[in-house]
């Protein structure tokens, strides 16, 4: 924990990040040419800066609305507007943090990290200077030379987060990032996130299915329901910041969980009927 | 066991009595080692490391090729697939009347054995990576557009794949050495193999076997140690390990 909190000063201030979800419906045509709608008529906007949780049973699509935003899925019917942008294409002004371990096994942490700088042609020089400030954020400077095996999954993830943000995304992207490391790291993790928010300020969409966890980050929660995927309720969670583990304890804390678990449940219980 | 087997003339199924006994393959290396051994091996491993420098460039070139694009899989494909199952052997007319020298044809039959496990490995790797979602989602989603995805992802994620290729590819091109030099006129270890079959002379056609295999076994482990070496990301630990 103590190699993480190196230093806190922001790096970057950032001043755009909006994100607007217009009517989006994602449908796949299967084998027998079945039409399949896996989400449905979706809106919602997300202010610059703010850190939305999309939380839902599986099934309900919150991946293929993350996907659609990163322009890895097109969307069948509606658009998206990152800065005012229509998305058409994967790019760099959207950070994704993937689920599972996504660094590039033939390259070190520190050439994982660059990957995006080099891409960008910045010189050497300066792409050295940042992936070494990126990677002293998060406590890996030490490991940068080594390879994504020699890591632990917290390590990995740390790595992942930094090489999406040193782009200076409008938005950083993340589908349960979290979802395949024990509770102890995973709590780490939480916490060094929030902190890197709060010094980046960057708009952060995260998927999840963790209620805790969702009520932990987020300042808002949208909670999508089952069948064809939709939002179901828009959550604002009001805690104060900073946000601490410990927080997950309190009465409040408690009382919001319980409020999103009894929407979650009625959409588990739908999806687990068909 | 080789020899007593031999000495008894064992005869069920398998048949040792006319085959060379170890004394007499021994006896023939000695003399074929204090004849100057040294022409035989080096046009031998000349004519294998040329046959697979060509094999592994072009196997891998066109490996990639095919791997990434359909147009070229479409076009390629269905002719080469034509011509892998053709053994060496059968190559050895068209070779003398394809190339001007017989060193030529030499060459090309080894590259014949060479050629194909480069080049299947090759497309199966690329295959396989450019359909690694994550993977090349994670190059999409930094920036990068096809030419960076082909190098910094592609081909990396590829090159186990190619990797052993190569060290299979190896290992073929010393397989194809003695047909190939069916066409030798007077040195190479194929050669004297094969001659001393046409002349009934057995003990150095055991030899000449045993001195195959065992160059063959050390390219094939040379190639698998600098394929290796190109991967240090690569740690191979084993079931007992």
């Amino acid at each position: 924990m103590q190699e993480i909190a190196v230093e806190s000063q922001p790096l970057t201030q950032l001043t755009y990040g909006l994100v607007e979800v217009q009517d989006l419906s994602v449908c796949f045509t299967d084998k027998s040419q079945n039409i399949n709608t896996v989400v449905d008529k979706i809106n919602f906007t997300v202010e610059p800066g703010s850190f939305v949780c999309l939380l839902g049973p599986s099934g309900c699509g919150k991946s293929t609305v993350l996907n659609t935003i990163a322009g890895f899925i097109k969307p069948t019917k509606g658009k998206i507007l990152v800065d005012e942008q229509a998305v058409t294409k994967p790019g760099a002004d959207r950070g994704f943090v993937f689920q599972q371990y996504s660094l590039l096994p033939w390259k070190t942490v520190f050439q994982n990290v660059e990957f995006g700088l080099r891409i960008k042609g910045i010189a050497k020089a300066k792409r050295q200077e940042l992936v070494a400030e990126y990677l002293n954020r998060v406590g890996l400077y030490n490991r940068r030379d080594s390879f994504p095996h020699q890591l632990s999954g917290g390590m990995k993830q740390r790595a992942s987060i930094v090489r999406a943000l040193i782009n200076s995304p409008s938005v950083l992207l993340m589908d349960e990032p979290f979802s395949a490391l024990d509770a102890q790291t995973r709590h780490m993790m939480q916490e060094l996130l929030m902190e890197i928010w709060q010094d980046f300020k960057t708009t952060v969409i995260f998927v999840t299915h963790d209620i805790e966890e969702a009520v932990l980050l987020g300042d808002r929660i949208l909670v999508m329901g089952v069948n064809p995927g939709h939002i179901k309720e828009d959550i604002a969670i009001d805690l104060k910041r900073p946000r601490h583990i410990d927080d997950t304890l309190t009465p409040e804390f408690i009382q919001i969980s319980r409020q999103v678990l009894a929407t979650i449940r009625e959409e588990t219980l739908k999806s687990m009927e068909c | 066991m080789w020899q007593f087997l031999c000495a008894i003339q064992f005869q069920f199924f398998i048949n040792f009595n006319f085959l060379p006994t170890p004394i007499e393959v021994v006896k023939a290396s000695w003399e074929f080692f204090h004849d100057d051994p040294w022409v035989h091996f080096q046009s031998s491993i000349l004519r294998v490391l040329l046959g697979y420098a060509i094999a592994s460039f072009l196997g891998i070139i066109l490996g990639i090729l095919i791997g990434a694009w359909q147009k070229v899989d479409d076009f390629l494909s269905p002719p080469l697939e034509l011509l892998r199952p053709i053994p060496a052997v059968a190559w050895i007319p068209l070779a003398i009347l394809m190339f001007p020298t017989a060193e030529a044809g030499m060459i090309f039959i080894t590259f014949v054995g060479g050629f194909f496990p480069v080049l299947i490995s090759t497309i199966k790797g690329v295959e396989s990576t450019i359909n690694d979602t994550v993977l090349v989602r994670v190059g999409q989603c930094l920036g990068a557009k096809s030419w960076h995805i082909f190098k910094d992802i592609v081909i990396p994620g590829a090159l186990p794949s190619i990797a052993s290729g190569l060290v299979i590819g190896m290992g073929n091109a010393w397989f194809c050495l003695v047909t190939a030099e069916i066409l030798a006129g007077r040195y190479g270890v194929g050669y004297i193999t094969w001659e001393s079959y046409v002349t009934s002379n057995y003990p150095p056609i055991v030899m000449g076997i045993l001195l195959i295999g065992l160059m063959g076994a050390l390219s094939s482990w040379a190639v698998s140690r600098l394929t290796s070496a190109l991967m240090p990301w690569r740690s191979i630990k084993k079931q007992d390990t």
